[in-house]
């Protein structure tokens, strides 16, 4: 019977839309109430001061230690290619610009995806697996307020603060490879990173950048986190599945904005 | 943990990301020298920019005095017309000329102002009564041909002339 099993897999075909369609719905009706019920995150602000230190400050060394040496290869290797063409003294520029417009912001979203994101995501799947979640909410307790919206807030803070100690610690390597290891002169390497770096263009529009990997990092992380099956083994792929979406998000998104930030520059 | 040195924490790193905020600012970005609020504006229309770019610095005897802040084609005279701001404390009197060059062989390009004799200042909304526009390698190269053509011709005639006194000797 050919006509059966070519319903079988129309249907299929189907049943993978709706789902999808039916999961982006629910993602983005958990976003809005999200939004909705965050007053609590504020008026108590110390549930958003414990979440920015657990997602914000434990994520500080993998920041910095990444960012340093990122900036000390960019250093290294900008000078391998200038050299060949005489203009050392561009490093400054290069280094800098490379950080602030992309590195920066696009580097330590991906390490807050897997060093914070996961770890939401894992907390949160192991409440509802646990019916923490579900206690909350028999003593009138809105979960989505009092554990949902500060560690949302908290990674909305924490981002673009992380984002600006990576670009700085990496200008930082990028100085002490160029500056002090290989012997570019000191003054160049400043005064051309500074005309080359314009505030309102690159270091705003990276802070910018920080911020919406930071909102998509968080949301995804909650969301996957919430809608896990509750099970040892739906918390694990939930938690996978954070990293790989959120890392495909902070890539997708940041090609969309270079494009409006940067198109003609 | 105990709450006072969470607080702590966390207050050490928002404090830290501000730093490294107006680190970027400050000693990376160009906040620190030019500011926008103190400048004036004028105008120089050009045949041809060249490669020449908004933000490109504006110079004079090599130092950095203004930038240009737009470049838009005026469709009356077929002109680029490029729009400087100049920072306020630098005055040019009246007829000083513009000129685009180029910083190295590779370089950016950039405007050179050299200053006339005149007694009046540019002021706000002034524009330059000579410019200079940029070399483009193409027609240079064109035009090295083209003298170059000009100067054998004028060889071969001259060296006819020669002949001929020659055979009239």
């Amino acid at each position: 019977m050919p006509h059966r099993k070519v319903g079988f897999g129309l249907g299929s075909i189907g049943a993978a839309v709706v789902n999808g369609v039916w999961r982006l719905g629910y993602a983005s009706r958990f976003f809005m109430m999200t939004l909705i019920s965050s007053g609590a995150s504020f008026r108590r602000i110390h549930l958003t001061i414990r979440e920015i230190y657990f997602s914000g400050v434990m994520s500080l060394i993998i920041i910095l230690v990444s960012g340093l040496f990122v900036g000390m290869v960019l250093g290294l290797q900008g000078y391998e290619t200038l050299q060949k063409y005489g203009s050392e003294s561009a490093l400054g520029s290069l280094v800098a610009l490379s950080l602030v417009r992309e590195l920066g912001p696009v580097l330590a979203a991906l390490l807050f995806a897997s060093r914070a994101g996961s770890a939401i995501t894992a907390e949160i799947g192991l409440m509802k697996a646990t019916e923490q979640l579900s206690a909350m909410e028999m003593m009138a307790v809105d979960p989505i307020s009092r554990v949902v919206a500060p560690r949302f807030w908290a990674g909305v803070i924490s981002m673009p603060l992380l984002a600006a100690m990576f670009s700085a610690i990496g200008v930082f390597g990028g100085y002490l490879v160029g500056v002090v290891f290989i012997g570019v002169d000191e003054g160049s390497f400043w005064s051309q990173m500074q005309a080359a770096v314009d505030f309102r263009q690159d270091i705003v529009n990276g802070v910018i950048k920080s911020v919406v990997f930071g909102i998509a990092v968080t949301a995804i992380a909650l969301f996957e986190g919430y809608d896990a099956p509750p099970t040892a083994e739906g918390v694990s792929h939930a938690t996978t599945r954070t990293v790989v979406t959120s890392a495909l998000a902070v890539l997708g998104l940041d090609f969309i904005l270079t494009v409006f930030m940067f198109r003609g520059v | 943990m105990e709450r006072t040195t969470l607080d702590m924490w966390v207050g050490a790193f928002v404090v830290g990301g501000l730093i490294a905020l107006l680190i970027l600012a400050f000693k990376v970005g160009n906040l620190g020298g030019y500011d926008g609020s103190d400048t004036y504006k004028v105008y120089g229309e050009f045949d041809n920019i060249g490669g020449l770019k908004i933000k490109a610095p504006v110079k004079s005897s090599g130092v950095v005095v203004g930038r240009v802040s737009g470049i838009q084609f005026d469709n009356k005279a077929f002109q680029a017309r490029v729009e400087i701001r100049l920072t306020k404390n630098y005055l040019f009197p009246k007829d000083t000329s513009a000129a685009i060059l180029t910083s190295g062989l590779l370089g950016e390009q950039y405007i050179g102002l050299e200053a006339g004799g005149d007694e009046e200042n540019l002021k706000n909304g002034d524009k330059f009564k000579l410019t200079q526009s940029a070399m483009v390698l193409e027609q240079l190269i064109g035009q090295a041909l083209f003298n170059k053509a000009a100067d054998e011709g004028g060889d071969k005639k001259s060296a006819q002339g020669g002949n001929k006194k020659a055979v009239v000797q």
